[in-house]
């Protein structure tokens, strides 16, 4: 122990009085007293905010609908009226959206190929990237760790059944099964029993993005569910006749979260670049809802002349994807001090 | 010893049979997808989907389905695609895998080099500013998606400072085969190859340095320093070896990734005709039989990957070799 994780320990003793604190508690302060980490997870805060806001200023600061396409509109640059989609110089064939005007009002990032408002639709594109991402971890989450608990607390056939059906998917190419999965699914209508599935919904690239990573998170928690499975107060446990159901409950599962919780953030961050990389190719979010993939995709044909369209949302992609990075690293420092400890010797 | 490798071998078969049935299964037997419509695209009338139906034999068994299909690939070798109807697929494939190869193999020399010195520096340098910049250098390399990278870079070289004296050699976009210019083929493919190595540079530095550091612990580096070993033999013979295992599972799998399509972002965004471009391609128009055949083509590279993973692994780790030729 270093002389502050020691000053700390007495504090925590302190702060709480004879109790000492719990370890989730002493993790939540440690993490507290992380600063990166606590500026990326402002980052992280404050995109979310932005992006959940993003009907307000499409409505009320920048008055119009990102969702329909404007290519008669016009705007406001230097208080003149002006196109949003202007003639083309040179050999006058087409048009070039506008670009960016600085001005929260009026098509602050410029427009794309149909006149929409960037800014705006990148606002909203967050929220969809988000939310995806978010759900997308959480969803391989409850299903890696149900599988996990489940191969790694009965072990014997039902383990070899499930690790490697896990190794089967861990063979496939993630990003062909997701191409494969999305060009079939978004072409028709999911049906599963009484649910059908539009395929406009968020809800199928959600549901791709956390079956493609299921076997990464499964393969590590299995591994901590066969360590803690063999220690002693476990067996103590069954020697008292617990069920299986309260050993797995109880005494098992509490014991992994860490590593679960661990590797959330990081697989959230995964999520949001394989996100925008299937919309960018055209196979996640659907048009006219955006992502920040999809923006980026719509980008490529105005690179050369509108390359903001392209750019601002893949520095949303970078902000959210480090901020994630740096906190992953910082919860995994919090819950599990030893691996910072045996590096740092 | 070679019990292992049997049982290795039949495993290995049987994952690449399970998957091309899953992918199978995944064009015609998803609950509320029927393939002839989705062939024939939106709103077709019915008449021409019972054709298609019809035609290609959708209207049988699944099981007879996937044997014919299998059999045309594997046994007469001749199977065609289904969008454009006479083309070959195999053919395709083997236009395609050596644009990925090339792509893929710059992109891995590229990142193994810079990510060991980078993660050799930052392990030196511990304790001074250089580890942790160079460590929040990766970081944000490794959260930049390839594909936004790739449009910024071409933005740079392929318009704004086309002209200026430092891209004026940058190409179009595209691709030259090796055999028919190799200059060309460099120039062509030198952008995507930095490109594509930048994620891969910023990750496997971090994770060399985190392991370099772990390493230095280990009861053997103390054991070879009390022989009295150069400072320098220590971390190149006994630390970097030990660290360079977990290097090598990464790269095994990343690699068998790439080449089995992952590299496809960076094929679409350079408009290099690859692996990548290729499923993409086929899978966009519902093309199952240039699918499936790449497909399997993937997941061989990637059970490939896995198994000489295990090998390598046998060859750098003593304790890893010793123990398996005992147990088998």
């Amino acid at each position: 122990m270093t002389t502050t994780d020691v000053e700390a320990f007495v504090q925590d003793i302190r702060a709480t009085g004879p109790q000492p604190a719990g370890p989730w508690k002493v993790a939540a302060r440690r993490l507290r007293r992380n600063r990166t980490a606590m500026a990326a997870l402002v980052v992280l805060i404050v995109i979310a905010v932005v992006s959940l806001a993003s009907p307000l200023y499409a409505e009320h600061v920048a008055r119009t609908d990102p969702f329909v396409s404007n290519v008669g509109g016009t705007t406001i640059v230097d208080g003149g009226r002006v196109d949003v989609l202007q003639e083309s110089g040179g050999l006058g064939l087409g048009v070039t959206p506008i670009g960016p005007t600085w001005d929260v009002r009026h098509y602050f990032l410029g427009a794309d190929n149909e006149g929409r408002d960037v800014a705006a639709r990148v606002l909203y594109g967050g929220r969809n990237s988000l939310a995806i991402a978010f759900g997308a971890a959480f969803g391989c989450f409850l299903i890696a760790t149900s599988f996990a608990l489940v191969a790694g607390f009965f072990g014997g056939a039902v383990d070899e059944v499930i690790s490697r059906g896990m190794d089967l998917i861990w063979a496939f190419p993630v990003y062909l099964i997701a191409i494969s999965i999305s060009t079939v699914l978004l072409t028709q209508n999911l049906e599963l029993g009484p649910i059908e599935l539009g395929s406009d919904s968020l809800i199928l690239p959600m549901m791709i993005i956390a079956l493609i990573f299921v076997p990464y998170v499964f393969r590590p928690i299995r591994g901590q569910v066969l360590a803690v499975r063999e220690q002693e107060y476990v067996r103590a446990a069954i020697a008292q006749g617990a069920s299986n159901a309260w050993l797995i409950r109880r005494e098992v599962l509490p014991n992994v979260l860490p590593s679960v919780i661990v590797l959330l953030p990081l697989v959230t961050a995964i999520n949001i670049l394989v996100e925008s990389g299937l919309s960018f190719l055209g196979i996640g979010v659907q048009p006219p809802a955006a992502s920040w993939g999809s923006i980026i995709g719509d980008g490529q044909g105005l690179l050369y002349s509108r390359p903001w369209v392209a750019i601002a949302p893949g520095i949303m992609v970078v902000l959210v994807v480090l901020a994630l990075n740096i906190l992953g690293d910082g919860v995994r420092d919090a819950l599990d001090p030893r691996t910072k400890l045996r590096v740092e010797r | 010893m070679t019990v292992f490798l049997v049982r290795r071998l039949v495993w290995t078969a049987f994952v690449l049979f399970a998957i091309t049935v899953l992918t199978f299964l995944i064009f015609f037997a998803t609950p509320g997808i029927d393939p002839a419509a989705a062939m024939a695209g939106r709103n077709t009338d019915p008449a021409t989907v019972e054709s298609i139906r019809r035609d290609f034999g959708l209207d049988r068994p699944l099981p007879v389905q996937y044997t014919m299909m299998m059999k045309r690939m594997f046994v007469d070798r001749d199977l065609v695609s289904y969008t454009n109807r006479g083309v070959q697929v195999l053919p395709q494939i083997k236009a395609a895998a050596p644009v990925t190869l090339s792509v893929v193999l710059g992109a891995a020399v590229i990142w193994l080099l810079l990510s060991t010195l980078i993660g050799i520096a930052a392990a030196t340098f511990r304790g001074t500013v250089i580890d942790p910049l160079l460590m929040a250098l990766g970081l944000v390399a490794l959260s930049t998606p390839v594909f936004w990278l790739g449009e910024v870079v071409n933005l740079l070289t392929q318009s704004r400072f086309h002209d200026s004296l430092l891209f004026s050699w940058v190409p179009a976009l595209g691709y030259t085969p090796l055999t028919e210019d190799p200059l060309l083929w460099f120039r062509h493919l030198i952008i995507p190859w930095i490109v594509l190595a930048v994620g891969f540079i910023g990750l496997y530095s971090r994770v060399l340095r985190s392991s370099l550091l772990e390493v230095q612990n280990e009861d053997f580096v103390r054991t070879a320093r009390a022989k009295g070993l150069s400072e320098r033999r220590v971390m190149v013979r006994h630390v970097l070896r030990m660290s360079l295992i977990s290097f090598v599972s990464l790269f095994g799998l990343d690699f068998g990734a790439l080449v089995g399509g992952g590299a496809v972002l960076v094929e679409v965004v350079f408009g290099l005709p690859g692996v990548g471009s290729l499923i993409f391609r086929s899978a966009s128009g519902l093309d199952l039989p240039v699918v499936m055949a790449t497909v399997i083509y993937a997941a061989f590279f990637i059970v490939l990957a896995n198994a000489v993973v295990d090998v390598v692994y046998a060859l750098l780790d003593p304790r890893i070799r010793l123990g398996r030729t005992q147990t088998a």
